[in-house]
């Protein structure tokens, strides 16, 4: 519902660095040790790597270049060329290859330099991996995860700047993964390698360089986050904001600003898009009454869609006090241009605007 | 139905079978439908070692004479002088887009360095109706062509005169007028695309051409567009720029065998080898390939042999993967400007003053263009909404509107002069 959005000027810097400053609402977080997202994909990698000697890694630049994001800095030096592999420039086949060593009984993290090159090996990863299981009759698994960055970065245009989240959450016998804190990334990516279904797992280029707190128990070589479970980044009783990876971030900036106007949102963190944590977002509904969901992806088909149309569905429908709408991306490819990239992605105004329209505040 | 029919079939196949045997004769040729036949007693296996690598064609050597008078293109003072001034325009260009992205002014850049006799060897054969698909690294083509430094300025800045509306990434240049298609980032989609472009444009006298990466040649479609190219006599020139790098992958990572040329005899390419850095080989090479491609409605396939002396983007750092040693021998002794400029000044085209002159006026210009350009502003913001459709539908226009309605009631509160 990109017509709710209300811009109101907001300058990039003074965005980026509420974006940077952003409050942690976990107490934990106070005295946790910060990491980034990459070293928590990285250690998440790492650490899986050591425990099973299954799993492998493998896709363009992975290697010597430590990958083109640096995921996967200081792996190849560690294990090798047999377990971090560099491939030929072919997502069709590094993928198809991913998903017959899977088949074979290895564990493969297949590196999308982007998500957007996924559409090159698209076939694999949907008629292959994730129906294979379901077609041998329960016999062929596909253990398998295919990561990389996702969604818009800045200022690389309409080919590279696209959200597959509801893409790959369509699809059964798939597990979809949209993590927004390093903890979130660490224990999904840890749990993804160790799951015996196909995983995708979509990161966010520019949370890559963010630093989250990361509590003791993160740290440990034993945390797993389950998959399919939604974490409340920040309890609220008026409105329930839910989101995925960087909109959970604008909603939070959104949150804040909303707290010092008397307004006590919910922010929903999805984390994962397949399976939905319906029970999660249902229980946040009934206190608040009142539903929001924030996205980066297209509006058409969307995680905003589908968590709507649930809640339409169920008993919960009754509880809300408004209807509930979807703020996302801007109905059109991303431009290149920053000022319209910016105006094209949802920002924290447009969730304010919106909260403050529906609660008729 | 179908069971029926194929029984028929298969009856028919056995009688023959039978019959095969009475009509066999001593003849030692079968017309096996998939490939030509020749008997062999021998069971060996065919690999690079059973013929010679591919040759590589070259004309001018490293110190820029020519090797083999037969093969001098002959080429006009003029054509001679524009290669050479493109060359080094280029380069200056390049210097200075390459810096400008460094202090933050655009976000990205890739350059073309040592690539250069390659890009306007190859543009020179070629008329200006010929249609290009380029990869990326081809900006010298399009400067060739015609495209001015304030067209490849506007479009790094997406100012207002950039006539992709701002909407592409740097370095993702097209014009309709020059007949360069616009670049698209996913690797490899331009070569089928060339292949069904020269299946149209048959019998119009022109050619298409194709430039790609040796890294990019190992996608799926490099495959399709060879085997569709071929089988459905396209007259496309598919043109590798080999240049040992994809990205960090060197090239005996990303492939083995002899290159890119060895794969061309396989799907019934007519295929030829240069020396990339020899600015005389790949113009006598393209124009060779166009000759044969408009003459026969067939494609062609060049490899142009040559070295990525240019860190592969703004983002890369070639220095983490490949011995600055290297570099250095491919930028100084193997330079194809410097080579180009030898013979130049062998035959008194060119001599140290006009080279004074050109570099700064080329730097002059660079930097004068360069400076409008970032002064520009920026295209409309409704620009945002167009072209998604030909016809704006309903509820982006409805949006557009709402829009238009909030800057204008907001306009003190938007940089609205920064946008045209
Ligand atoms: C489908 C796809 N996969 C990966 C990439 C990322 N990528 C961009 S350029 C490049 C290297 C290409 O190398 P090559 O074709 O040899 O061209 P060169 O840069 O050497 O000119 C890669 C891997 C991409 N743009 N598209
Ligand atoms: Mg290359």
């Amino acid at each position: 519902m990109a017509n709710l959005r209300i811009p109101i000027n907001s300058n990039f810097t003074s965005r980026f660095v509420s974006f940077l400053n952003r409050s942690f609402s976990t107490n934990k977080a106070l005295n946790a040790q910060p990491m980034t997202v990459r070293d928590a994909l990285n250690s998440a990698i790492d650490e899986e790597m050591e425990k099973d000697e299954r799993v492998f890694i493998l896709g363009e630049e992975v290697a010597q270049y430590d990958g083109a994001y640096k995921v996967s800095r200081g792996l190849w030096k560690k294990y090798g060329d047999k377990r971090v592999i560099d491939t030929p420039i072919t997502e069709m086949g590094f993928a198809g290859i991913a998903v017959g060593a899977a088949m074979a009984g290895l564990k493969p993290v297949c590196e999308f330099m982007t998500f957007n090159f996924s559409m090159q090996a698209i076939d694999h990863v949907i008629n292959s991996a994730a129906k294979t299981f379901y077609m041998s009759a329960g016999r062929v698994n596909v253990p398998i995860v295919f990561r990389g960055p996702n969604g818009a970065a800045s200022g690389v245009g309409a080919q590279h700047s696209q959200c597959y989240g509801a893409w790959y959450a369509h699809c059964p016998g798939l597990k979809v993964i949209s993590p927004y804190t390093s903890e979130d990334c660490k224990g999904l990516l840890k749990a993804a390698i160790r799951d015996p279904d196909p995983v995708v797992f979509l990161e966010n280029e520019l949370l890559y360089g963010v630093q989250f707190p990361m509590s003791d128990e993160a740290l440990s070589k034993d945390f797993i986050i389950p998959i399919g479970k939604a974490k409340i980044e920040k309890p609220g009783k008026h409105i329930t904001l839910v989101a995925h990876s960087r909109a959970v971030d604008t909603c939070l900036i959104a949150a804040k600003e909303l707290a010092g106007q008397g307004i006590e949102a919910e922010v929903i963190n999805l984390r994962s898009l397949r399976p939905l944590d319906m029970d999660a977002i249902n229980a946040s509904v009934m206190k608040t009454n009142h539903l929001i969901s924030v996205e980066q992806g297209w509006p058409t088909c969307g995680i905003g869609s589908e968590v709507l149309a649930r809640i339409m569905e169920s008993e919960v429908f009754f509880h809300l006090d408004q209807p509930a709408i979807r703020i996302t991306g801007v109905d059109t490819p991303m431009p290149y241009a920053k000022t319209l990239e910016e105006a094209a992605l949802p920002r924290a105004s447009d969730v304010v605007t919106a909260v403050k329209k529906i609660l008729k505040a | 139905m179908f069971l029926r029919q194929s029984s028929l079939v298969l009856r028919k196949y056995l009688k023959n079978t039978h019959k095969l045997k009475l009509f066999s004769t001593s003849t030692s040729t079968i017309d096996y439908p998939g490939a030509q036949v020749i008997w062999s007693g021998n069971l060996s296996f065919t690999n690079s070692h059973s013929y010679p690598p591919i040759s590589t064609y070259r004309v001018l050597n490293s110190k820029g004479q020519i090797t083999n008078n037969s093969e001098d293109p002959k080429l006009s003072n003029d054509v001679l002088e524009k290669m050479y001034k493109d060359m080094v325009l280029l380069n200056v260009m390049d210097k200075i887009l390459y810096e400008s992205q460094r202090q933050g002014r655009i976000s990205f850049y890739m350059t073309n360095f040592g690539e250069e006799a390659a890009q306007i060897g190859s543009a020179a054969a070629l008329s200006i109706e010929d249609l290009v698909y380029g990869q990326y690294r081809e900006a010298g083509v399009l400067l060739w062509r015609g495209f001015t430094i304030a067209d490849f300025v506007n479009q790094c800045y997406g100012n207002v005169e950039d006539k992709g509306k701002g909407r592409q990434m740097p370095v993702h240049y097209g014009s309709k007028k020059l007949n360069f298609v616009t670049i698209s980032s996913p690797l490899t989609t331009q070569m089928p695309q060339a292949a069904g472009a020269a299946y149209a444009l048959k019998g119009k006298n022109k050619v298409v051409i194709c430039y790609f990466g040796e890294g990019a040649a190992s996608e799926g479609d490099a495959h399709a567009a060879f085997n569709f190219a071929t089988t459905l006599d396209c007259p496309v020139i598919f043109f590798c720029r080999n240049n040992g790098y994809a990205i960090s992958t060197p090239a005996d990572e990303q492939y083995r065998g002899d290159g890119i040329a060895a794969r061309g005899p396989g799907y019934g390419l007519n295929t030829l080898r240069v020396d990339g850095n020899d600015v005389f080989a790949v113009y006598n090479a393209t124009l060779k390939a166009k000759e044969f491609a408009l003459a026969r409605n067939k494609p062609v396939l060049i490899e142009a042999l040559t070295y990525r002396v240019s860190h592969h983007s703004t983002s890369d750092d070639s220095s983490a993967y490949r011995p600055a040693d290297e570099v250095t021998h491919w930028a100084t002794h193997l330079n194809p400007v410097n080579r180009l400029r030898l013979y130049l000044e062998h035959n008194s085209l060119w001599n140290e003053d006009k080279q004074k002159e050109w570099m700064k006026e080329c730097r002059k210009n660079v930097l004068t263009v360069f400076e409008e350009g970032e002064k520009k502003v920026k295209p409309h913001w409704n620009e945002m909404f167009t072209d998604v459709y030909k016809d704006i539908p309903d509820h982006l226009k409805k949006q557009m509107e709402e829009m238009a309605q909030h800057v204008e009631q907001y306009k003190d509160k938007y940089p609205v002069k920064n946008f045209s």
